[in-house]
């Protein structure tokens, strides 16, 4: 049985039906073809998936699709600037070089974003505490952390 | 190539923007038209006949296109010793054997119809360790090898032994010795993205498989062989790899799973996509071999040691890949870690009916670095001397050629075992009591290829076009390390343009030249190495046609510069003079004379020289191709001799570390980790590989282990298989690169994706000797093991 759904993916309005049982990570990678969103375990423990919905980092993977009615959810795909200008956040992770394979990249680009929104001036503490559901197996974490000082103090720059 | 402009120089990757953006496409993004989704039927049981399977009412459901075991398809043997069997027929050996497999119009039909597949089994007791598989009238995992011949025990029929110098007289020669038995757990790969393919036949029966694989050219022979055995004998399989998320190994070989997408894409005449889950990505995917390694050394009066003795019994599961190779690797430490004289080796593989394994960062050198690295600081407590000393004592020395035959080139071990002391603060912190303390390691390892194949080699074509830009067609793979990085700074380098200039290939059978794969931390060493010598290549090349064509070019650019300002005041400079092959220089895309004034008007773009070259009578399009093997022996490993590598890396690491020994919790309280690199290329990209190096390090020293019960694995999820998360990552790292440009190395490089994670586990556990004085011989170190490890101390004393 499938139930229409509408919300609000990157600032657009976007109407799909979907099955009931169906997660925000199948909606945003099937129709939605926003496979910038990564699935990593399917389980709620790596991060990969990670989005935000209301300004809350969220598992994509557990999360009901049809939970996200009416909500403003952003995915990776939201964050570029332009054709060829990345985000802030993002940039910085590819300046710090906190990118190795990629897979969980995204997930924790969000994350960081989810507290520099919430909390622009984060103390290391509070940076791990924001990505502590993100794994990573490539990096030990030491560049992404840089990534995420950097961006912050850019952000805080912005007027 | 005295001075670098872009080697050495912190550059962030090519790719990274896009795997920022979430454009990257990883084997879990792509879509092939008409594509089924393929899913695998595994065993019951550790050890069972298999005495009917049922697919009938599978077969039946609606969405489904095909439904194959090894009774309704041919014969698919896979693995080095054809020991294994893509669809088990008969007999399963191991849990994740794969009984049958489903093609459906989408995976949730794939999964109901797996459900529907009855399969029954005639349960066999099984071995699950390597001791029980190896006692007289043990039940056999294999009855007979695969020319049907019956096997009497279930040893491996491989042979790693090495005997050099006289170990009686070494043991002799010892005023002191120390021995113990260390083991290393079964642990998995772990990669974020996993484990997948899409298979691809076309009219011919030509196979294209986008595969998640390290090695695309021995896939690309594995996938041809299989297509002969199915009856597409001479047809040609294409390997393409997609973005990699994560290899450490686990890409190594090729895996049942993508003989069955072959099959059923073969059966359906359809594209056919396999992706493995987590959970099947654990239980399924093939880990690191666990290994026990019994070791003996002695020193003399003076420290120097006399002897080493090493013998290794490794798990192999059920049947054979590159896990069974590890001793291959475990040599090389084992006759080659600091100066010893006199050393036996042995290693013993034995099946078992756990799952089968496979290759993981490191490759055997971790498993036996833990003993002889432990094993080390036990000798010199015995003898009295501090473990620091020793290690000085016995350090390798460049020029050296050690018991393996190992040709040492530069050393910088010596470097990094005193960087590691100083940043310690060694001699103070060793005594500072109150349950804490510092413990070094170091390592050895392949650093200049790693010849285990006939072939050791790189290709590497470089195709210039009209407007200067470069593209690289490299067979090797980039799955995170910043292999494309490196490689487009060498290119960029050698060649003499701009780094945003050298656009690498995806990597695909079909347009790059072979490359023996992406292991043994060669990937770098090899291509850079490429990349020099087809830079010169082109750099001749294009010399040789400017002699002609550049005062061609600067006649015309004065003429336009007249043209557009009368006043233009032209360099009073014979450039036709000039125009001489060896006085011409490229440098970051502009040709011009080496010793000419600086005048804009004399540097021509490369671009404009491409296409001078291109567009006339007789024209050519600039491209090379260059095939590097470099000067190593493939070793006798019957024997334990020959020259491996072509030079080889060294790196000490060293810990503080505080112990609870009320909770039995290990706090690192500092981390140093000095490697001799050679040569650094790209300080960013190499600081990333260290760390995530230690990470994996830190993980299988703390944490991760593979637990089985009765063949069965029981941690298939992140919640009960710890990797380190940021919070375990919490501590200072101090990396110190030693520079020791080596002559044979790309620009000095020595070859170092693996090293990081090899001496981690030993330098923490001698840490933790020093800090409560008890000594953990097995991995992980949990908890527990310390607490119990201090209660027996207690005991004792």
């Amino acid at each position: 049985m499938k139930t229409e759904l509408r919300f609000y993916v990157n600032d657009h309005e976007v109407m799909v039906s979907v099955e009931s049982h169906a997660r925000l990570l199948d909606v945003l990678r099937g129709p939605l073809g926003l496979t910038g969103t990564k699935e990593g375990c399917g389980e709620g423990e790596c991060g990969a998936c990670t989005v935000i919905v209301d300004g809350r980092a969220v598992n994509a993977c557990l999360f009901p699709a049809l939970e996200a009615e009416g909500r403003k959810v952003v995915t990776i795909e939201g964050l570029q600037k332009s054709a060829t200008e990345l985000g802030i956040l993002q940039q910085a992770f590819v300046d710090a070089g906190a990118i190795q394979c990629g897979f969980c990249t995204p997930g924790m680009i969000l994350s960081s974003k989810a507290l520099l929104d919430a909390s622009p001036d984060p103390t290391d503490v509070e940076i791990r505490e924001a990505l502590l559901g993100n794994l990573c197996r490539c990096t030990g974490y030491v560049q992404i952390l840089d990534a995420v000082r950097r961006a912050a103090e850019s952000l805080r720059k912005i007027p | 190539m005295s001075e670098l402009r872009y080697i050495g120089k912190e550059t962030p990757r090519p790719e990274g923007p896009d795997k920022a953006a979430g454009k990257a496409l990883y084997i879990h993004d792509l879509v092939v038209p008409g594509m089924l989704y393929g899913k695998i039927k595994f065993s019951a049981h550790a050890h069972a006949r298999i005495t009917h399977i049922d697919i009938s009412k599978a077969e039946k459901l609606p969405g489904v296109r095909a439904v194959i075991t090894a009774y309704n398809t041919p014969e698919v043997r896979i693995g080095f010793l054809r020991d294994n069997l893509a669809l088990k027929k008969g007999m399963v050996r191991q849990f994740r054997d794969e009984v049958a497999a489903v093609a459906a119009i989408d995976p949730d039909i794939a999964a109901e119809a797996l459900d529907l597949i009855r399969v029954e089994y005639e349960p066999l007791p099984g071995v699950f360790t390597p001791e029980e598989a190896l006692k007289p009238g043990a039940p056999l995992v294999h009855e007979t090898d695969p020319s049907g011949k019956p096997r009497k025990d279930n040893l491996l029929p491989l042979t790693y032994h090495h005997e050099s110098g006289d170990l009686q007289a070494g043991m002799k020669a010892a005023a002191f010795t120390a021995e113990g038995e260390f083991s290393t757990p079964t642990v998995q790969q772990c990669c974020m993205g996993t484990a997948g393919c899409i298979a691809e036949l076309d009219l011919h029966g030509n196979l294209t498989i986008w595969a998640k694989t390290q090695i695309p050219f021995l896939a690309q022979r594995d996938f041809i062989q299989m297509l002969a055995e199915i009856g597409l004998k001479g047809r040609n399989a294409r390997v393409v790899v997609p973005t990699l998320g994560g290899g450490f190994g686990s890409g190594l070989d090729t895996h049942a799973y993508e003989y069955i997408a072959i099959l059923l894409a073969w059966r359906t005449g359809r594209p056919v996509k396999i992706v493995y889950t987590r959970d099947e990505e654990f239980e399924c995917l093939s880990p690191r071999q666990s290994a026990s390694t019994r070791i003996m050394q002695g020193c003399d009066r003076n420290g120097r040691l006399t002897f080493r003795k090493i013998d290794v019994l490794q798990d192999n599961g059920a049947y054979t890949s590159w896990g069974a190779t590890f001793p291959t690797v475990m040599m090389l430490p084992s006759t080659s870690l600091y100066k010893v004289p006199n050393v036996y080796f042995d290693a013993q593989l034995v099946y078992t009916n756990n799952t089968y394994c496979q290759a993981m960062r490191g490759y055997g050198n971790p498993e036996v670095n833990l003993a002889i690295e432990s094993n080390l600081d036990e000798l010199a407590d015995k003898a009295g001397i501090d473990p620091l000393d020793i290690r000085r004592i016995n350090c390798n020395e460049p020029g050296e050629t050690t018991p393996m035959g190992l040709k040492v080139t530069t050393c910088g071990l010596r470097e990094c075992i005193e960087t590691v002391a100083q940043k310690l603060d060694w001699a103070a912190k060793r005594k500072q009591g109150k349950r804490r303390g510092v413990g070094m390691a170091s390592l050895f390892h392949v650093g200049g290829g790693g010849r285990i194949y006939r072939s050791d080699a790189t290709g590497l074509i470089l195709k210039l076009d009209d407007y200067g830009n470069v593209n690289a067609c490299y067979g090797g793979v980039e799955m995170g390390q910043g292999m494309h990085s490196v490689l487009s700074l060498a290119v960029a380098e050698a060649l003499g343009v701009k780094p945003g200039k050298v656009f690498v290939n995806p990597t695909d059978t079909s347009t790059c030249p072979w490359d023996v794969g992406t292991h043994a931390s060669r990937g770098a060493f090899m291509a850079c190495n490429a990349a020099i010598r087809a830079g010169k290549k082109l750099r001749d090349r294009i010399f040789e046609h400017a002699e002609v064509l550049y005062p061609e070019i600067v006649s015309k650019n004065i003429k336009a510069a007249t043209k557009k300002d009368p006043g233009f005041k032209v360099p009073d400079i014979d450039f036709v003079k000039l125009a001489k092959k060896e006085n011409f220089d490229l440098v970051d895309g502009f040709l011009f004379p080496k010793n000419a004034p600086l005048h804009p008007v004399l540097k021509v773009e490369l671009g404009a020289m491409l296409r001078a070259i291109h567009f006339r009578n007789d024209g050519e399009m600039l491209s090379t191709e260059v095939t590097y093997d470099p000067p190593n022996e493939l070793p006798d490993f019957t024997k334990g001799k020959g020259n491996m590598s072509t030079t080889y890396a060294y790196g000490t690491q060293g810990a503080e570390v505080e112990v609870d020994t009320d909770t039995g919790e290990v706090r690192i309280l500092k981390f140093v980790a000095a490697h001799d690199v050679g040569k650094v290329l790209n300080p960013q990209t190499l600081k990333g590989q260290m760390y995530g190096a230690l990470a994996q390090g830190f993980g299988y020293t703390f944490t991760e282990e593979v637990l089985s019960k009765n063949g069965k694995m029981q941690n298939t999820n992140f919640r009960d298989y710890k990797i380190p998360t940021v919070h375990e990552m919490s501590f200072p790292i101090e990396l110190e690169f030693v520079e020791t440009n080596d002559g044979i190395g790309p620009f000095g490089a020595k070859g170092v994706g693996e090293p990081g994670l090899v001496p981690t586990a030993p330098a923490i556990a001698n840490a933790i000797y020093n800090a409560v004085g008890v000594r953990i011989r097995h991995l992980p170190i949990t908890p527990e093991k310390i607490l119990a490890a201090l209660k027996e101390k207690k005991g004792r004393s």
